[in-house]
């Protein structure tokens, strides 16, 4: 028989081993469970949110099939729609302003005007829920809850729609088709098509014009639409069916939380790093006990198992608290994501995300632990008879190690690929988090390093031995250092994008710029609506003429030779319509990249010099001198690529893909955009109401308006990453606590021996104060650092904005971040001074 | 008799500061079955390097060990673990219980190394011998130093070794509580007729033995035999 350890003695060795440390154990593994939390309730979550769409994938459609344009259907199109026959709804959407006289409210919105059934799966919600059906028999309006509760409005009031009064019958709950926060953008306003101000869709303005169809003959609608999809796109007309729908919503939401999945990743793997460390330190105190366990005949692997065994309990016990929890915290998120989601997730156990919670967490915890585990296999039995120093390069020289190191970069990379939304941003969020983990870890290192060599030996003892305890042996510096400054850089990057891109809309509105913007103004109320915003005492600061037009020709080739060619590369830049306007210069949002700025057309000149902006013109494939025919509503005008501009879009003022020169459009049908600032928003208000109250037709759009709905937006957002993130800083919170009761212990004799030597309560306190100050200051410096860096490269790189730095929010976190450090290392630290000393010494012997 | 132990120009050096320390130097000497030897020397003598040494413990520069006829030197780690659980015993002299076992469960850790599904009656058996019969689920920190040696000459024997290697096995110990436990390690080694190689700085204690391997600079300064019956030993241990 083969002595030296079988499977039985390797159990009940672990059980054995285990024992007054297991408390601590669980306390390590605790650091796993909240990343395996989050992982099953966010995966879970995902299984459910996808059956929920497929199951009301109908719904989300309201009808078996839709045809949609931006314009009226054309005869042919109308005929073709005939012959579908099954029942049909009219849906006309269009942007205007509402106006509530009770209140004297006024702001953009959606109008949707209705005839017919729709939606003919699921319902429109509303209260009263009647008025979901009677709003179609009279001038009766649904007006979205957000819109009435803006306004004070009451079912009952009215609401003026360009020039007509309706009744309110009763506030929009729920739609198909439409997530709650997009009604933060535009609310929606509900009317039957029958009795609409015609004024509203005059030339010029925008609309969607759309059909819905139910068919009770049961034929195969995702066959009809694949037929009519060829045939209607040269009409401009797009056909949706339930299974599109399916498939974007499924695309779209998938990707949303698998994003949350990354920010779950993160807990998971700093969990890990916790773990590593502790199993780390763990294995230090066990090496006595393997020694002894060679000297009287047990064989490297058998000893490794026992600490194996150890560790895989602890990942266990860890994946199955941790998916336990998830499934908890999985209650959670729908409330949490419920503007964001077009239907109602029900909550149910996805056991396929348990298992894999499970699996993640217990490969993940196994993985990192055996990073300090393998060392056991080389612990010399000779250390039972001396302390002796193991060599560090036989620990380099390990081919298992370097096989450990490969196969947990190869793991944590499959792992962020997995939970990606792509997989080159796994790749790269594996290389982003290797990044920080590494820029972290040097840190932690140099700070050591200059630790000790300008140690500051004049300074009092108190303060030398604290700082000494950071590069002593046993020091937590690495470990702290990754958790704390992972954390406060998770959480600073996040709060340093949310600054910078709401103060960037808030400088786009800065004195002297526009702040009120009226569109669709038509040629013979231009002079009117100026003379209003004059009359109010304001500026008109500018006013643009737009002209509406279709690209019918590019390179000498037609869109309909390019749509029959499948090798041409046809975009939705092709087929888009284009608002243009005609200047004889420059705005300062605009920047020439190549050619002249032609401003006026030459009198000579057979063909439009045109300018186009450097985006489109990539979109389009073309460049200088390139030939591009337009359909100016119906007639057709030649243009030559004069000059290629680059426009900063975030100005709050009209930027176009195409100007033209002077003298060519002037006769063109057109609407023109003024704009103006209001000081405030009563002056903003009151010329808002005036001009729509002479003009109907035309519509605003104030600048605080839009800051408002993005800070909506954002804070909804961040508030879900934010809930995410939390896990990450709790986990971070777990491991900080972890990793200083392990300091504990380790400073455990030295503490007694302080005291025996005379050292005061007050003195070993302070001893740990300084100790734990200085690595929640260090670390939490790093992490702040390099969240200003990361902050900066996503502002200059992705953001193209310069990054608003907020002084007072990084000294805040410094603050609380380091606090929390010092308070948790203080209070750890408790009762170590009353300990009897023989005690200590005894426990610890 | 046959030799339990054979020591064949054994040295071991180190390398130090880009030199090669030599710590042990042509080391040569046998011990037959049930034979007593205390290495002594001043520290730094290289007394414990030569115990590892013939405990496979670690490997040699040069040289050889043979024990219990397997030599040392053609085995890896693991091979030498084997002879170890299968013919040696230690005592060490910060008695290296470990912590989170009992005291029965620290006896009973070599022969469950061996597979011996049977090993609580004899561990039982041998504490009850050293005096711990009531202390079997006592902790090691539950023990006093003297109750710690006891359970680990428990330990020592539980899988009747040919071999007993002992290292200042009273050196953490008073001297009253050492004496006993030395009379404790004389008896059960003749008991089981075991053969022990003992380290000690104690001259009293190494003449207690039958012969004294002095060690000098890493070398054999002298190798006195003062008897060669094991059983006088026990005799004058008694006595």
């Amino acid at each position: 028989m083969k002595t030296g350890g079988g499977i039985g003695w390797i159990l009940s060795m672990a059980w054995r081993d285990s024992r007054g440390s297991r408390r601590r154990l669980l306390l390590f593994v605790s650091a796993m469970v909240l990343g395996v939390a989050a992982l099953v309730a966010i995966n879970s979550f995902g299984v459910n949110l996808r059956r929920a769409v497929d199951e009301e994938a109908r719904t989300l459609l309201g009808a078996d099939l839709s045809l949609e344009a931006d314009a009226a259907f054309p005869p042919e199109v109308e005929a073709l729609i005939d012959s579908l026959g099954g029942r049909q709804s009219r849906r006309i959407s269009f942007a205007s302003m509402a106006y509530f006289p009770r209140t004297k409210g006024l702001r953009l919105v959606t109008v949707r005007a209705h005839a017919g059934d729709y939606p003919y799966y699921g319902a429109v919600e509303t209260d009263p829920p009647e008025a979901a059906k009677t709003y179609l028999d009279g001038p009766n309006a649904l007006v979205d809850r957000t819109l009435m509760r803006q306004f004070g409005a009451q079912v009952g009031d009215s609401v003026r729609i360009g020039r007509r009064m309706y009744r309110i019958a009763g506030q929009l709950l729920k739609t198909p088709r439409e997530a709650d926060a997009a009604m933060l953008f535009s609310p929606r306003i509900y009317l039957p098509i029958a009795g609409l101000d015609s004024t509203l869709l005059s030339r010029g303005s925008r609309a969607d014009f759309e059909v819905y169809f139910k068919f009770d003959d049961g034929r195969d609608v995702e066959a009809l639409g694949e037929a009519l999809r060829p045939r209607l796109r040269r009409a401009d007309v797009g056909v949706d069916t339930v299974g599109e729908v399916r498939d974007n919503w499924d695309e779209g939401l998938t990707n949303l939380y698998r994003f949350l999945g990354l920010v779950g990743f993160m807990s998971l793997l700093l969990g890990s790093v916790g773990v590593a460390s502790a199993v780390h330190v763990y294995v230090r105190q066990r090496v006595e006990t393997v020694a002894v366990l060679r000297c009287f005949g047990a064989r490297a692997w058998p000893t490794f198992g026992v600490y194996l065994t150890q560790a895989v309990s602890m990942g266990l016990f860890g994946a199955f608290a941790g998916s336990l929890l998830g499934l908890g915290v999985q209650v959670l998120i729908p409330r949490l994501l419920a503007d964001f989601l077009p239907v109602d997730v029900a909550f149910s156990v996805s056991w396929g995300s348990v298992a894999l919670g499970v699996g993640i967490g217990l490969g993940v915890t196994v993985l990192f632990a055996l990073l300090p585990l393998i060392g056991v296999r080389k612990v010399s039995p000779l250390l039972a008879l001396r302390s002796a120093y193991e060599p560090e390069r036989e620990k380099r020289r390990d081919p298992l190690r370097w096989a450990l190191y490969g196969l947990l970069a190869g793991g944590v990379t499959l792992l962020a690929v997995a939970q990606a939304p792509r997989p080159l941003v796994g790749v790269g969020y594996a290389v982003g988090l290797a990044v920080v983990f590494g820029l972290l870890a040097a840190v932690a290192k140099l700070i050591m390093t200059l630790a000790r060599t300008y140690f500051p030996s004049s300074w009092p003892y108190v303060w030398r031995q604290g700082l000494a305890n950071l590069y002593r042996p046993n020091n937590q510096t690495l470990i702290l250092m990754l958790a704390l400054g992972l954390g406060a850089f998770l959480i600073m990057t996040l709060f340093l994008v949310q600054r910078t891109l709401v103060r960037q809309v808030e400088l786009s509105g800065g004195a002297g710029r526009p702040n009120l913007v009226f569109f669709d103004i038509q040629p013979d109320q231009l002079e009117g609506v100026t003379g209003i915003i004059r009359a109010n005492g304001l500026p008109v600061i500018d006013r643009v003429p737009i002209v509406t037009m279709r690209i019918a020709a590019i390179k000498g080739r037609t869109i309909e030779d390019l749509r029959a060619d499948s090798t041409a590369r046809l975009s939705w830049a092709h087929t888009r319509e284009y608002r243009s306007t005609y200047r004889d210069h420059l705005t300062d949002a605009e920047t020439l990249v190549e050619g002249a700025y032609i401003g006026v057309m030459p009198e000579d000149a057979d063909v439009v010099p045109v300018s186009v902006e450097r985006d489109i013109a990539r979109d389009l494939g073309v460049a200088l001198g390139d030939t591009v025919v337009f359909d100016v509503q119906g007639v057709p005008m030649t243009t030559r690529i004069a000059s290629v501009r680059a426009v900063d879009w975030r100005r709050m003022q009209t930027n176009f893909f195409f100007t033209f020169p002077t003298g060519v459009l002037e006769d063109a049908p057109q609407f023109d955009v003024v704009l103006t600032r209001a000081p405030d928003d009563d002056a903003s208000g009151a010329v808002q109401a005036a001009v729509v109250h002479a003009f109907p037709n035309v519509s605003a759009i104030d600048l605080s308006l839009i800051l408002s709905v993005f800070e909506a937006i954002f804070g909804r957002i961040a508030f879900v990453v934010r809930f995410m993130a939390l896990f990450s800083i709790l986990t971070g919170l777990i491991v900080l606590a972890g990793a200083v009761i392990v300091s504990r212990f380790q400073r455990i004799e030295e503490t007694v021996l302080l005291k025996t030597l005379g050292a005061s309560r007050r003195q070993v306190l302070r001893i740990v104060a300084v100790e734990y100050l200085f690595l929640g200051l260090f670390a939490t410096l790093t992490g702040l650092t390099l969240a200003v860096l990361g902050s900066w490269a996503l502002a200059f790189f992705v953001f193209d904005t310069p990054l608003v730095v907020s002084p007072v929010a990084l000294l805040l976190a410094l603050a609380v971040v380091t606090g929390l450090t010092l308070g948790i290392g203080l209070l750890n630290s408790r009762g170590v001074y009353e300990r009897p000393a023989l005690e200590v010494l005894r426990a610890e012997g | 008799m046959p030799e339990v132990l054979e020591v064949d120009r054994l040295t071991k050096a180190y390398p130090s500061a880009g030199q090669a320390l030599t710590v042990l130097r042509d080391v040569t000497f046998t011990l037959e079955d049930g034979d007593t030897c205390a290495v002594v020397g001043p520290s730094g003598s290289g007394k414990t390097t030569l115990l590892g040494l013939c405990a496979g413990l670690d490997s040699p520069s040069s040289g050889r060990v043979r024990l219990c006829g397997v030599d040392l030197g053609a085995l890896d780690e693991d091979a030498r673990a084997q002879v170890r659980n299968r013919y040696v015993g230690f005592v060490f002299q910060s008695f290296r219980l470990i912590p989170t076992l009992t005291a029965l469960e620290n006896v009973m850790v070599p022969a469950e190394l061996r597979g011996n599904r049977e090993a609580r009656a004899p561990a039982v058996d041998l504490l009850g011998q050293v005096g711990l019969g009531d202390r079997l689920t006592h902790y090691p920190a539950q023990l006093s130093g003297g109750e710690k040696q006891r359970v680990a000459l428990a330990r020592a024997f539980i899988n009747r070794p040919r071999i007993l290697f002992a290292d200042e096995p009273t050196g953490n110990l008073d001297t009253e509580t050492g004496e006993k436990i030395i009379r404790l390690l004389f008896e059960l080694n003749a008991s089981a007729g075991t053969t022990l190689v003992l380290v000690t700085h104690d001259h009293e204690l190494a003449r207690r033995t039958g012969r004294i391997l002095r060690l000098r600079g890493g070398e054999v300064a002298s190798d006195e035999r003062l008897r060669s019956e094991p059983a006088a030993v026990e005799k004058e241990a008694g006595a």
